[in-house]
């Protein structure tokens, strides 16, 4: 059945406290997931005040401070620090978002700091991306033709061809979305999910592809799209502002375009 | 230690092949349904208190039966795909899913038919 509460290696408990000095004027406080896979124990909630006068306005410059200053244990992904490379994907204040776009200043009271929802722990905010990956490897996100390239220059797209991919390009794969989505909770092994669907309708509705039927064909399967059930959580999660819920939709459009 | 490849378990037995058919349907009856109960609830409410006679005369009349029995067809078709979907995403061991989808499509077949005949008896007056 679907699991409606966490199993009891899971559950979490009371952490450490970590208190700012006594000189700290502006001090925020972050509630921040731990599990460390290797010391036996329930996973726990640390909290860590920084003063936020003296530490940069995003989420992840203060849990960067945290490590740095507080904390070397705690362990998280990150790379650009800008919104383009989706590895300090979390879930923050009750969102799943990007700690490097969002704003301490933004949430009111504590910060709590947890990683994307339902997928397993590898340590701390580090969550095991394996199976998303592989997904995405599935639906084969390269263009397909047989057609070979014109051999004095790239393959020619319209203007209008070329604005299909508006919304659809910018993603970055951080699975915000992915992991926000229920039916990705309850049948992730089978339901590609909102972030991998997005990617497999850029190729189906890129004008240069000429795999699209095989791409239809290959999602036609109750689990693979049909779990979506346009809870939109995707689209009200997604950093970047796209609607995977509206990728989704266009594809089971062509779904039933096609038997028609 | 896991041989198989992370790419082998995401592919699993591959796609169905299946899955637009019950979108259509169930988007279809959805549309059915609309006009069928708004139908239903309005002679329902016409008919508060009236006698068996005037119930019976006009289950008898034969727009009445034939929008009756396609009322209930479509009602439990459409429900029918609905559950089917509420298991699908709800339960996870295969077992217990197969078990429950043939129930309830029995149940779903044999309320739809046990409802049609009663319509029918009364309209041809048994």
């Amino acid at each position: 059945m679907a699991e409606f509460r966490l199993p009891k290696n899971s559950r979490i408990s009371k952490g450490k406290e970590h208190k700012a000095g006594s000189g700290a004027g502006n001090v925020k406080r972050f509630r921040v997931y731990r599990y460390n896979p290797e010391d036996d124990s329930n996973p726990r909630v640390d909290v860590y005040e920084v003063d936020m006068d003296d530490c940069g306005p995003m989420v992840l410059d203060a849990i960067i401070k945290i490590k740095d200053e507080i904390d070397p244990t705690l362990t998280f992904r990150r790379s650009c620090r800008e919104g383009i490379c989706g590895s300090c994907a979390m879930n923050i204040d009750g969102v799943n978002t990007l700690a490097c776009t969002r704003a301490c200043d933004e949430i009111k009271g504590d910060v709590a700091i947890y990683p994307l929802p339902h997928m397993d722990v590898v340590k701390d905010l580090v969550t095991d991306m394996t199976h998303f990956y592989a997904q995405l490897a599935s639906v084969e996100p390269w263009l397909k033709t047989d057609t070979p390239a014109p051999p004095d220059r790239e393959r020619l797209q319209s203007r209008e061809d070329r604005e299909k991919l508006d919304g659809l390009y910018e993603c970055i794969l951080c699975a915000c979305c992915q992991t926000s989505c229920p039916s990705y909770w309850w049948n992730g092994d089978r339901y590609l999910g909102p972030a991998v669907l997005l990617q497999a309708y850029r190729w189906i509705v890129d004008s240069r592809d000429e795999a699209t039927g095989e791409r239809l064909d290959a999602l036609e399967d109750p689990f693979k799209i049909y779990r979506c059930h346009t809870i939109m959580n995707c689209t009200m999660a997604c950093p970047k502002g796209l609607n995977p819920a509206k990728a989704i939709a266009e594809t089971k459009k062509l779904l039933a375009e096609r038997k028609l | 230690m896991r041989l198989r490849t992370p790419l082998k378990h995401a592919k699993g037995l591959g796609s169905a092949g299946d899955g637009v058919h019950h979108w259509l349907v169930q988007r279809l009856t959805a549309i059915a349904l609309i006009p069928l109960f708004a139908w239903f609830v309005i002679s329902m409410i016409l008919m508060v208190g009236a006698d068996h006679q005037t119930v019976v005369a006009w289950m008898a009349s034969p727009v009445t039966t034939a929008l009756l029995v396609l009322f209930i067809g479509v009602l439990f078709y459409h429900s029918e795909l609905g559950v089917q979907v509420v298991l699908e995403d709800y339960v996870s061991s295969k077992a217990k899913l197969v078990t429950a989808l043939i129930l309830s499509r029995f149940l779903h077949f044999f309320l739809a038919v046990a409802g049609i005949i009663a319509v029918l008896r009364v309209a041809f007056g048994a």
